[in-house]
């Protein structure tokens, strides 16, 4: 009994520290969103992943990698095979070397990479004023706390503060660790159409895009969750069986 | 004069006969006569066994798919994680599992602590444990460097770095032990070698653990030792069902961080393929590791700081002669109930301190919680002895668990 005083007694103490301790550092508070694929039943939103997709392609492509998905994974979010054809047509791949021993760009197939838009990391940074456009595939996964953070990240290109003198080709992003990215402002409202008539707005495109993004990430994300259910109910009521045969088996022990 | 065997009827009774594995499976797992008083607490040994089994099933198969090459180590784990079939599923369970494992050790070796598991004639017992955590850290070591991630090459470099702090030979020894003049391909490889070697020695430590363990038999809450056959039950069934109730609890836990959560331990930065020219923000070693990371760099000295990290490990192996009380189990040691648990305590304080940066109160509080991890042994327990009176412990264990369950 007195150790659980005890016990109660210093985790009300450390975690009151913690909590001071923690009061005192500089936080920036992110946007916070309730994200359809959060929780033990989260799922991927078909619609507003293939939207995210359409954000990715016309806009984030353009400088950012996404070397870990192929075209084909593109089935995963609802997209028809011959949707996925037709995408992946719309790209010049280039493959080789051929018979001649010559590298030649041909149309892209469904089992295609996305293609990356820089040859390499010099040339993506020869290209963005030194700075590197990291690979999209794992980002959620990279960074604390990801989809908050990209999603609040992409919203977080505002006004600077007149009092703070930017590096040169660094921008404002209140979200942003000290605040200077490298990267300009991507989404305004109303920047892309999106083909089911959703409203374009910067909220809803970085929303639909960090939903792309999760699923880039986390692809076998509902195949996992679907499985951990399962597994969860068996051991919960194998447990229950194993817990009465201890109980009986123990009876003996006098 | 060795005792004259019988050879038994059929099959098993002809091995039996010329390789007694069934009269050892039986001893073992069967008849080993078990205090009948243990608690929960003495489910986590057989815990640890499951997990090393399952680290080592799913580790050979991640190596089937694993490329250890600067260039493609990263990229085959992705791989794994994506096009293998279930690949996520063996190192989500790896993964986590290296984790929980880690977890129930924990547990047990401050069960070990608390009810004196450590004290004759159970010191070599004990001190293979230690071999086997010790081993378990390197272990988990490299495999962690092996995803090739920022932490992996960061924590690598920072790790293999403090043997830079011995003087004279320091950086030949780290030379020696990157394999070249930084961590690279060659580092890589070795670890992978290493990360697969290792788990097959601790199975032998083991083994001489369950030897040792199997000699005097499990220590138990009350400290006494086994005097009549009614003290003890059977292994199987009682403690075969017991054992078995534990390990469903474990694994709600485990699969539910495998399915749910599998992320939560590791570090986002291990997402981001190594780069040697890129150092993250805060280099921060797997939690498990904490506490004597808090200790390292709790101490201005590095060469002292690297001394007291080891130290923190290997004064273990002389608990067994640092307390000398003749009552085992705390329960029955008024005082030394409190300073173990403030010790345990310390330990996790010192976990959490490991985790924040190194700068302010944390390493005024780390500094405090590593002088009250060494007072704990040096001055602490050898003391205690001397000035504690302990409290009567009962006769023997069927007393105190009649007492206990036939009111």
């Amino acid at each position: 009994m007195k150790i659980r005083i005890f016990l109660i007694a210093f985790f009300i103490v450390a975690g009151a520290g913690i909590a001071y301790a923690h009061d005192h550092g500089e936080k920036i508070e992110w946007l916070y969103k309730k994200w359809p694929f959060s929780g033990i039943f989260g799922t991927v939103d078909r619609q507003a992943a293939q939207r995210g997709y359409q954000v990715y392609k016309e806009v984030c492509s353009t400088c950012h990698a996404m070397k870990y998905r192929s075209f084909r994974n593109l089935s995963e979010i609802g997209f028809s095979e011959d949707e996925i054809k037709t995408i992946a047509a719309g790209y010049q791949v280039k493959d080789g070397p051929d018979d001649s021993g010559q590298m030649f760009d041909r149309p892209g197939k469904s089992s295609d990479k996305f293609p990356s838009p820089f040859a390499n990391e010099k040339a993506a940074r020869a290209a963005n004023g030194g700075a590197y456009p990291p690979d999209l595939s794992l980002i959620i996964k990279a960074r604390e706390n990801g989809p908050n953070y990209v999603y609040s990240l992409l919203q977080g290109f505002t006004e600077k503060p007149t009092d703070m003198t930017m590096g040169t080709g660094m921008n404002y992003n209140k979200y942003f660790p000290g605040h200077q990215i490298a990267m300009p402002k991507p989404l305004s409202d109303g920047q892309i159409s999106y083909s089911d008539g959703t409203v374009a707005t910067t909220e809803q495109m970085s929303s639909d895009v960090v939903i792309f993004l999760q699923w880039a990430a986390e692809p076998e994300m509902e195949r996992r969750k679907k499985m951990g259910l399962k597994v969860l109910l068996f051991l919960a009521v194998t447990g229950v069986f194993f817990y009465l045969a201890k109980k009986r088996i123990w009876k003996k022990v006098d | 004069m060795k005792e004259h065997k019988i050879q038994k009827p059929g099959i098993i009774g002809w091995i039996d006969y010329r390789l007694p594995i069934f009269t050892f499976a039986d001893s073992f797992l069967n008849k080993y006569p078990t205090p009948k008083n243990l608690s929960y607490l003495w489910s986590m040994g057989s815990i640890a066994g499951i997990m090393l089994v399952l680290q080592i099933i799913t580790g050979v198969f991640l190596a089937m798919h694993y490329t250890p090459h600067v260039d493609y180590a990263f990229d085959s784990v992705e791989n794994i994680m994506r096009d293998v079939n279930y690949g996520w599923l063996l190192r989500y369970m790896h993964a986590v599992g290296a984790s929980m494992f880690f977890v129930v050790v924990y547990i047990h070796i401050a069960r070990g602590l608390y009810y004196g598991s450590y004290k004759g004639p159970r010191e070599l017992l004990w001190q293979i444990g230690v071999v086997i955590f010790l081993t378990m850290m390197a272990t988990a070591f490299m495999g962690y460097v092996l995803p090739w991630g920022q932490m992996s090459f960061w924590g690598a470099t920072v790790i293999t770095n403090l043997f830079s702090a011995f003087p004279v030979v320091g950086k030949y020894i780290v030379t020696w032990l990157w394999g070249g003049f930084s961590v690279d391909n060659p580092t890589l490889n070795r670890f992978f070698s290493l990360h697969y070697l290792l788990p097959f020695l601790i199975v032998a430590f083991v083994m001489l653990h369950l030897i040792a363990l199997h000699e005097h038999g499990s220590n138990n809450p009350t400290g006494v030792e086994v005097k009549t056959k009614k003290d003890t039950i059977p292994f199987h069934p009682y403690y075969t069902i017991k054992d078995m109730f534990g390990f469903i609890v474990f694994f709600l836990i485990y699969f539910y961080m495998v399915f749910f959560s599998p992320n939560s331990l590791g570090d986002p930065d291990n997402y981001i393929v190594a780069n040697p020219l890129v150092t993250p923000a805060h280099i921060v070693p797997e939690w498990y590791f904490l506490p004597f990371y808090a200790i390292l760099r709790g101490i201005p000295n590095k060469l002292a700081g690297v001394c007291c990290m080891f130290g923190s490990i290997l004064i273990l192996f002389f608990l067994p002669w640092l307390d000398k009380a003749k009552t085992k189990s705390g329960t029955y040691r008024p005082y030394f109930k409190w300073f173990c648990l403030l010790f345990i305590l310390d330990t996790i304080a010192l976990g959490y301190l490991g985790a924040q940066e190194p700068q302010g109160i944390y390493v005024i509080l780390s500094r405090l919680c590593t002088l009250y991890y060494f007072g704990y042994f040096l001055a602490i327990l050898p003391l205690l002895s001397r000035f504690e009176t302990p409290l009567p412990a009962p006769n023997s264990i069927s007393e105190d668990y009649a007492k206990k369950h036939c009111q």
